[in-house]
């Protein structure tokens, strides 16, 4: 029963840990941890044996508290952050037979600039405030290889009309921005290498309403329109229930529980899910 | 198989952790839909319909019991355990699902909703647009709504639409969780049509109505709910 699409995304036993571990909170039942800090040697464990997969077209949503390892994770698979063990394979590199996890850092870097997109929460990470608009598209675009201005120019400004930044505007620095409009530069700057995979961690979190609409209408637009595949890490369940096909619930750095989205929401079955769908107001 | 789908011993509890509860939905369903039939099932409030087609639509997971449906595309496959993508792929393009309550985006027009059903079943835009348009005027949808958030329709306007929605999936099988509720008895009416059109066309449907006489004549079988099981009301 198959001949569905191959995943795009595959992950497996992703482990980050914070700190070296010890005797103590390496056993498995360990009653030295507080959730998944250990009171022994203060060693954080982020993300505990985390497995997921991500279709094409699709949108994954993961959902959970803060603090229960959903940024870690986002961030192992952009490489911001090293892993402590696991695996993870892009369908379009090397026909997904290598374990992105274990290339050298050249190898990495090519995977992050050709293949992947991610927007932050907060926009000073993913930005240069003090380059022009346009400058931070450039710039994700040479670590991908053009070296052509006309080219450049030409991509850049398409880009940012299509999230809507006035193209008078394109020579400013993001720094002058609002924050809805930071969002959507980072989200052009994202997309300018045609990514298969967009990580987007927390993208609407701290916008007024109206903004956050408008920057998940574009998201939305997008992926019909590209089609491509988006890990999309929320705690609010209202922009995942608008985007998510799929979702994960995280908590003290495992996935507790998986399922499409409406699943999810009408029938959780965790303790923690329940709280966190009953808490919707 | 014989029939399209076949429900064998189908029970579901929901377990509330706060409180410490558990309730029992319903148990020992069993329920038999053939090619091209509408089968009804009436009952009270709270008696556990919706539960049922909730579980075939795999929003609620069952424990116990099995959901055969004959899939074009998998052949035979056991809904209560067919993965994730196998059921998005079967609700987009094989298992319709409509409530009285419009789940949209918002802020997308009537027209964009129709036609981003038609582009999903692999149609170019060309077709769509002229699709849509069909479509749209066929579900008596006045045409200055065509262009307007379904947030502002009233009750009869979104089940139209949400119909019209499904429909255009052209899906093998319909689950409707009581779409006439709530509407006057002319746009009842309206509605009744529709599903008559379907049958016409060969879609098979399972569906709750609250009201008995709408069923009438337009059900081959009834299945009556009560406390959470069947009985079998004859054709």
């Amino acid at each position: 029963m198959n001949g569905l699409e191959e995943p795009v995304l595959s992950v497996r036993n992703l482990n980050k840990q914070f700190g070296p571990g010890c005797p103590y909170c390496q056993q498995t039942q360990s009653t030295k941890m507080i959730k998944n800090y250990c009171q022994v040697c203060g060693t954080v464990y982020a993300c505990k044996d985390v497995s997921f997969e991500v279709y094409p077209g699709e949108v994954l949503g993961i959902v959970g508290e803060s603090g229960s390892g959903k940024s870690t994770l986002m961030q192992c698979l952009y490489f911001d952050q090293d892993v402590t063990r696991g695996e993870a394979y892009i369908s379009t590199y090397q026909n997904g037979e290598r374990n992105l996890f274990q290339e050298s850092a050249q190898a990495k870097r090519y995977i992050r600039n050709h293949m992947m997109g991610k927007v932050y929460q907060n926009p000073m990470l993913g930005l240069r405030m003090n380059f022009s608009s346009i400058g931070n598209i450039a710039e994700k675009l040479i670590a991908a290889g053009n070296r052509q201005v006309g080219m450049m120019e030409e991509r850049g400004t398409e880009l940012l009309n299509k999230v809507n930044i006035p193209v008078h505007r394109r020579k400013e620095a993001p720094k002058n921005f609002s924050g809805g409009m930071q969002q959507r530069v980072q989200i052009a700057k994202a997309l300018s290498n045609h990514p298969p995979l967009l990580l987007l961690d927390e993208v609407t979190t701290g916008l007024d309403l109206s903004v956050q609409a408008s920057v998940l209408d574009l998201i939305k637009s997008l992926q019909r329109e590209l089609g491509i595949s988006i890990v999309l890490v929320s705690h609010d369940l209202g922009v995942i229930r608008m985007l998510a096909d799929r979702t994960l619930v995280m908590l003290e750095g495992k996935v507790i529980e998986q399922g499409l989205t409406d699943q999810i929401l009408e029938d959780p079955q965790a303790k923690y899910t329940q709280q966190l769908v009953h808490s919707l107001l | 198989m014989e029939n399209l789908l076949e429900i064998k011993g189908l029970s579901k509890t929901f377990t509330l952790h706060n409180l410490g509860k558990h309730i029992r939905a319903v148990s020992g369903i069993e329920i038999d839909v053939k090619e091209g039939e509408f089968v009804g099932i009436t009952g009270k409030s709270g008696s556990g319909k919706s539960t049922v087609l909730k579980c075939i639509y795999g929003t609620y997971r069952l424990e116990e019991g099995s959901i055969l449906y004959d899939s074009k595309r998998f052949g035979p496959v056991d809904l209560a355990r067919v993965s994730e993508t196998e059921m998005l792929y079967l609700r987009k393009h094989e298992i319709g699902y409509v409530s009285q309550f419009l789940n949209v985006m918002p802020r997308t027009t009537a027209r964009q909703l129709v036609k981003q059903a038609i582009l999903e079943m692999g149609n170019d835009e060309c077709v769509a647009d002229q699709e849509t348009v069909k479509i749209l005027t066929h579900f008596e949808l006045s045409e200055e709504l065509w262009d307007s958030y379904p947030a502002t329709f009233s009750g009869g306007e979104k089940l139209r639409l949400n119909i019209a929605r499904a429909m255009v999936k052209k899906p093998r099988l319909l689950l409707l969780d009581e779409p006439t509720a709530s509407l006057d008895q002319e746009s009842k009416l309206k509605v009744k049509v529709l599903i008559q059109q379907l049958m016409e066309e060969g879609t098979t449907m399972l569906g709750i109505f609250h009201d008995l006489e709408f069923m009438n004549n337009l059900c081959n079988k009834e299945y009556k709910m009560e406390r959470g099981s069947f009985s079998l009301q004859g054709s």
